[in-house]
């Protein structure tokens, strides 16, 4: 592949090509399903049709004597080999309700793909035939899908224990809320429906576990976003030392965070390996992981603002009310509370309610999908902000500046503190990149002569909190884990530099961004330098790869690794020039002494540093640094994001005309790269405003339950989009980066359904359920005003 | 020369008994694309066809698509355009627009979406493959 011209001291900020692809675009990937061990097993899990059923037998008898079959298990048969339940790593307050959940049900089935019985045998098609021979008896019970219902008096109980379908009330308040809206001249009150998700990464989830009975070994490779937090759990679930289990997420598929789990299938299999000494290995079908995989969002949202006439808004009252679905997953509780802190969004507000209700339903747990709760927040306010202007008949974008945090720092209503931001800078070359008043003005046009094809532009301008996350901050919030992270160098004697990373890329480039950071601070061409990634026997310290941390957090902490590396092999070129270390110039790798002709590099240090021969006393040989970084704030990413819609108003069918994104991300390492992040990340945004949705019916069936009714886009719905960055380098960290592959999900969907809403004001339409299908539409427009 | 059972479909003949597993399967509904191969120089998705129609037909994979070290030109535009994160759709949606630049050698972007449609990633949002698709067809 060819190789860059860039050289040392300008990789930062450079498009460098990825070192990733040539492996990939080849057929040399490696992800899990393509691993193949001797003698290993195939598993197929046995799984509940019924969304909610009382498990009166399970009889795996016929499987174990069918051809091919190794063994075949119930939840009953596998009791015994469980320390402790399925994790949930966030309890968001002191009383949550955390189900005991075990990889196999045993007395109920929760929802429908609920697994209840497990089948080994010589091949994947054996397999799955001998699993049909699995005779299940249930007894059907109620389903309750809708989170508000399971809220409701008498409705089923997922977990009869509880007494109750609510897993907890999670409430913040400040700056005297009541009071505001007392006195408030405009209030307004919305309500909205986040549908749920499913995330579809295109690679299906996958393990393979292996046992060496000798040396009481596990080795789990799991298409995971989080192969060290896999470890320490399934280390706990399982109850085997820490030590002893290996964790590696070879190549993975995409994850969008629904590969940020511990998994009732990565526990089975170590399980499984342990007790049949082989190797076993589990694939998931697609349809499969439509109800085994989790779900995203499920929020019924209320939100009400406090303003002056002048649209100054005040003060914030949310509520969510959020479908956890039958068990809590890595982090079901808290997912939606990882948006808690802006619901303010970036306006300058004083007063600031929320309430996050947890309701547990008959369905697929929900968790992390992209952006994972600042999505929801942000659809919430930035839809409320459009109905504030047309309450106060504003032009919304003027109304959003009337609003804008301006200056930085700045601390929250909420209690957190924005580092930096541009937020109506970012709006105002939005609105000059989509020529705004051009459009609005064809918008009138078409009005003025009736035309039956509407123009809508739809606004929506953002921050989020993401890089997580200090762990200070994480501990005070309950979160049971750090939000650390942390990258190793090692300078080679030969000149080349492996570096080992924490955290865990699956798509996002990670082995060219971070090559590059190292490539620059140490003066060595990019090709040689090795990234390491996703084996915890590589690298033992990390936590892993979600909420847009990974340059933000691990990233940081690779350029710090790099300053230790400098710093050791500074000393170490003092000793051998023998001048005094402040008489050192340090530039690309490369020492230098002023006005002299005397240098050396980072290289040769290295090679110092490895034959040891003449060091300073006491120094240890070899040049390689850890290092270990606690960000001491989240990252603020924002911007302004305008979608132009064209709706038919005859036929409901709304077409997406133009995008624009203009982001503020900080300092930016590689540009394609994070514009192919803002790319998917905005698909996957208006495709939860068009397209998606997990549909259950009353019985707790998943209608929507393969790629056949789930409409994941293609290139033949989606369009291309315009974007721009302004920048506001982040000061808490020495690059000036901030995350950045959540933004688009977070920012497009409120925008695309601005726009739709935007359009069909001439027939009084103020929402549109998402997604916004033509029939949706149309029906809207029967409706108008009347809700 | 191999023997197949009947029902072998011919992504699961590729991956599991010759060992090519470049061709991955993303679904169980032909929907996704990420099985896609070239059948007698035609796109096909291996999920939709068993191993024994391919009898005595040419199947070219992903493996097979680079000649002497060189990237093939639909390839080296991935590389170039960034049209892969994850890379998992990726050995499909490059040997799909290969058959769609053998059909349709200077394809609008309009044909590209269209031709492409059958095809799902789910990192890349598409801009960047439909970029890939034209520099590979220049």
């Amino acid at each position: 592949m060819a190789a860059t011209e860039t050289a040392p001291g300008s990789y930062i900020g450079s498009s460098v090509p990825r070192k990733e692809d040539e492996k990939l675009l080849t057929g040399q990937s490696r992800f899990v399903d393509d691993l193949t061990l001797p003698g290993m097993v195939w598993a197929s899990v046995v799984r509940s049709p019924y969304a909610h059923a009382r498990i009166t037998k399970v009889d795996v008898s016929k499987a174990r004597e069918a051809d091919g079959v190794v063994a075949a298990f119930s939840g009953a048969d596998l009791a015994e080999d469980w320390a402790a339940t399925l994790p949930c790593v966030w309890l968001v307050t002191e009383d949550t309700k955390q189900p005991m959940h075990r990889p196999l049900a045993t007395d109920k089935a929760r929802y429908q793909g609920d697994g209840v019985a497990v089948v080994l045998a010589e091949s994947r098609a054996l397999a799955k035939d001998a699993a049909e021979l699995v005779e299940v008896e249930y007894e059907p019970l109620p389903a309750v899908i809708d989170p508000e219902e399971a809220l409701a008096d008498g409705a089923p109980l997922v977990h009869e224990e509880f007494g109750t379908n609510e897993s907890f009330t999670w409430k913040l308040e400040a700056g005297g809320v009541d009071e505001i809206f007392a006195n408030a001249p405009v209030t307004v009150k919305e309500r909205f429906r986040q549908q749920r998700l499913i995330p579809n990464a295109i690679e299906p989830r996958g393990v393979l576990a292996q046992y060496l009975p000798a040396q009481d070994e596990y080795t789990l490779w799991s298409a995971t976003q989080i192969p060290h937090i896999l470890r320490f759990w399934l280390a706990i679930v399982i109850g085997v030392p820490e030590a002893r289990l290996r964790v590696v997420a070879p190549d993975v598929g995409g994850g969008f965070g629904s590969k940020l789990n511990v998994y009732a299938e990565e526990a089975l299999a170590l399980v499984l390996a342990r007790r049949l000494g082989r190797p076993v290995k589990w694939t998931e079908e697609r349809s499969e992981g439509y109800l085994a995989t989790i779900h995203g969002r499920d929020h019924w949202q209320e939100m009400e603002f406090a303003a002056d006439e002048d649209g100054k808004i005040k003060a914030v009252r949310a509520k969510a009310t959020v479908g956890l679905g039958a068990y809590l997953q890595l982090v079901t509780a808290g997912t939606p509370i990882l948006g808690g802190w802006v619901y303010g969004g970036p306006y300058d507000v004083e007063g600031y309610s929320l309430e996050v209700v947890g309701a547990f339903t008959t369905a697929t747990p929900t968790d992390a999908y992209r952006g994972a709760g600042r999505p929801e927040a942000t659809y919430l306010i930035e839809r409320t902000m459009d109905a504030l202007a047309r309450k106060l008949d504003l032009d919304p974008a003027e109304l959003r500046r009337r609003n804008f945090i301006t200056e930085f720092p700045k601390t929250l209503a909420s209690g957190l503190e924005i580092d930096s931001g541009d937020f109506a800078g970012a709006l105002d070359r939005a609105l000059e990149l989509v020529d705004y008043d051009a459009v609005r003005a064809e918008q009138a046009e078409r009005r003025a002569k009736g035309d039956t094809k509407e123009l809508g532009i739809g606004l929506s301008t953002y921050t989020e909190m993401c890089g997580l996350a200090p762990s200070r901050i994480l501990g005070a919030i309950l979160y049971a884990a750090g939000g650390w992270d942390a990258a190793t160098i090692r300078c080679l004697p030969t000149g080349s530099v492996q570096v080992f990373i924490g955290t865990s890329p699956h798509g996002q480039g990670h082995v060219t961004t971070f090559s590059q950071i190292v490539a620059d601070r140490l003066g060595v061409p990019i090709d040689q330098v090795e990234v390491v990634h996703g084996d915890t026997s590589a690298m033992q310290l990390g936590l892993d790869t979600y909420g847009s941390r990974s340059l933000a957090v691990g990233g940081i902490a690779l350029y710090n690794a790099a300053e230790k590396v400098i710093a050791k092999a500074k000393t170490i070129v003092a000793h051998k020039l023998e001048v005094a270390e402040d008489d050192l110039g340090y530039e690309n790798g490369s020492f230098t002494v002023a006005g002299t002709d005397k240098s050396m590099n980072v290289q040769e240090a290295a090679l110092h540093a490895f034959t040891a021969h003449d060091l300073p006393d006491g120094m240890e040989p070899g040049l390689e640094a850890t290092f270990v970084y606690d960000p001491p704030n989240f990252s603020w990413p924002g911007g302004a994001h305008v979608a132009v819609v064209e709706i038919d108003t005859e036929t409901g069918e709304v077409e997406l005309r133009r995008y624009v994104a203009v982001d503020e991300i900080g300092n930016v390492i590689n540009p394609t790269i994070v514009d192919g992040q803002i790319h998917g990340g905005v698909t996957q945004g208006i495709a939860q405003a068009l397209w998606e949705e997990a549909v259950y019916d009353d019985d707790g069936n998943l209608v929507t339950a393969s790629m056949l009714e789930y409409l994941v886009p293609s290139a033949a719905e989606t369009i291309d989009y315009e974007l721009d960055r302004v920048v506001a380098p982040s000061p808490t960290n020495p690059l000036g980066v901030k995350g950045v592959g959540e933004t688009g999900t977070i920012a497009s969907t409120p925008a695309v359904m601005n726009a739709i809403v935007d359009a069909l004001a001439p027939f009084g339409v103020r929402d549109v359920d998402m997604p916004a299908k033509p029939e949706r539409v149309w029906r809207a427009i029967q409706r108008g005003g009347a809700s | 020369e191999a023997e197949v059972e009947p029902r072998q479909l011919l992504v699961y003949f590729l991956r599991e008994q010759l060992g090519l597993t470049g061709t991955v399967v993303g679904c169980d509904t032909s929907s996704c694309g990420a099985c896609t191969v070239l059948l007698d120089g035609e796109s096909v998705k291996a999920c939709t066809v068993l191993a024994v129609q391919a009898d005595g037909a040419e199947v070219t994979t992903i493996e097979g698509l680079a000649s002497n070290g060189a990237l093939h030109p639909v390839q080296q535009a991935f590389h170039e355009q960034h049209a892969l994160q994850c890379g998992f759709c990726t050995p499909g949606m490059v040997l799909a627009t290969v058959g769609l630049l053998a059909e349709s050698p200077s394809p609008s972007d309009d044909e590209i979406r269209l031709a492409l449609e059958g095809n799902l990633c789910r990192c890349t949002g598409y801009q960047n493959i439909v970029k890939a698709v034209k520099a590979a067809a220049a």
